[in-house]
């Protein structure tokens, strides 16, 4: 298999601005979006996710004019999400220049909605995000509205129904370990992978670039998603490939 | 100035495809003009065609032949005139005989094959990420034989049956399938030269220059 792996810093973003929190909160300025998107492009990111974390929760739209900004600048592929609420809204994302929509919040709230999307844009335009917490032992809960709702939904089931209905790839993010920095939830991840077709991108937790391989050996990622250890530059992308590439993972050459 | 008709039938990131085209025009320092479109009186003029596409087979078929004029716009530019046309992902899907997305559906036929699922196995469905191109077969557009490049794919169904006379490159996952297919003035790709960094820009670059 030839297929690289794929390794995708996040721009988290609030009003406009990148941040990165701690559990869900507690948000560090990380500067502007369409600049840090330049940078990775530069750097060679597999792809850009960026994620209007304020957008769901204030029930306001993802700002357009900033992902515009921020596609203007990249030629790799960009994953925009935060607010998206149904058809309309993702043909706007599209619009404005993301070659993805992430949901997360109206998926829960509407699972009818990932097979509208899917069968609208095509199964490759859609990613649904699953903010998972752990409950017992290997049990982990759905939460949505950037992490504040808890909805009593098993989160291994929820992915696999996500899947089902048409999502094209499912971002698994632990919230017990967003911005904590000890690595990936790996039985959360692998819970998810082994019952799905679809590739399963790791998020949350990662605070060196060896965490990243467990995430795909153990956890059965096909990509690995990371804020805080890009942003506040303590790892680059070519530290991270040669993690990946030493732990005899498939990257690209950049 | 070169007129390029990035076609507009409903489907996908064509904003995507625009940046990139004209990012090459500015680096070559080339005059272009990039024009979403789908008037078929700029599509029968356009010194250069490109058909992207994103989502199901028929439902892209139905969104082209729903725009007035538009397929036989670009049939008479492609075709008929020999105009260098560029299908992106189901834009190069659509070159098939038929597709079999959600039922069967009729394709333009101007290359052959058929459009099918990608075989299950190992690796994930979609076939999403990073993956080698290798030439099977020298073209101006892709470069020598052997050449490979790593472009970004974002897929679940592949041509198969194509002429072998038309296969141009080759991937692998989960089976060995044709990325690229070409005849006379026609190309298709299977990923997104617009989304594969400067890989992908070259080889639109070499579109750009290319004069079957």
């Amino acid at each position: 298999m030839s297929l690289t792996v794929r390794i995708i810093p996040c721009l988290d973003v609030k009003d406009g601005r990148v941040v990165k929190g701690v559990q869900f909160g507690a948000l560090r300025d990380a500067g502007d979006p369409a600049e840090q998107a330049a940078f990775y492009d530069a750097q060679g990111a597999d792809e850009l996710c960026f994620l209007d974390i304020s957008a769901s929760l204030e029930r306001r739209g993802t700002l357009l004019d900033a992902v515009a900004r921020t596609a203007e600048r990249c030629f790799t592929p960009l994953t925009v999400g935060g607010g998206v609420r149904n058809v309309e809204d993702v043909q706007a994302l599209l619009r404005a220049g993301a070659d993805k929509a992430a949901i997360n919040t109206a998926a829960v709230l509407d699972p009818t909605l990932i097979a509208r999307i899917s069968g609208r844009f095509g199964a490759q335009c859609l990613v649904v995000a699953v903010d998972a917490k752990q409950t017992g032992p290997q049990k982990w809960e759905v939460f949505t509205h950037g992490g504040h709702k808890p909805t009593g939904l098993d989160a291994v089931a929820f992915a696999v129904d996500a899947a089902k209905l048409g999502a094209g790839e499912l971002l698994i993010t632990s919230m017990d370990r967003d911005g904590v920095k000890n690595g990936y939830d790996l039985g959360l991840l692998a819970a998810i992978s082994r019952q799905v077709a679809v590739p399963v991108i790791a998020s949350g937790g990662a605070g060196s670039v060896q965490d990243l391989a467990p995430a795909v050996l153990e956890g059965g990622a096909s990509a690995v998603l990371a804020a805080s250890i890009f942003h506040f530059g303590e790892a680059t992308l070519a530290q991270a490939r040669t993690a990946l590439a030493q732990a005899g993972i498939p990257v690209r050459p950049v | 100035m070169m007129q390029i008709a990035l076609i507009d039938y409903g489907s996908g990131n064509l904003r995507s495809a625009e940046r990139a085209l004209l990012a090459v025009g500015a680096l070559a320092s080339k005059r272009v003009n990039v024009r979403i479109t789908d008037d078929p009186d700029f599509v029968r003029r356009a010194d250069k065609i490109i058909l992207p596409g994103q989502g199901a087979f028929g439902e892209c078929m139905a969104g082209f032949h729903a725009r007035d004029g538009l397929c036989a716009a670009v049939t008479e530019a492609a075709i008929s005139r020999g105009a260098p046309f560029l299908g992106i992902c189901v834009g190069m899907q659509l070159l098939a005989t038929r597709g079999e997305e959600n039922g069967s559906h009729q394709g333009l036929g101007w290359i052959g094959g058929v459009c099918r699922p990608l075989l299950p196995g190992a690796g994930p469905v979609p076939h999403m990420g990073w993956n080698l191109v290798q030439s099977t077969s020298a073209h101006p557009v892709l470069g020598p034989l052997g050449a490979s490049a790593y472009m970004y794919f974002a897929h679940s169904y592949v041509i198969s049956e194509a002429p072998e006379a038309a296969i141009i490159a080759q991937t692998t996952h989960n089976e060995r399938f044709t990325s690229v297919i070409a005849r006379d003035n026609l190309i298709g790709v299977q990923f997104h030269p617009e989304k594969s960094q400067a890989a992908g820009l070259a080889l639109l670059a070499r579109f750009l220059d290319w004069q079957p």
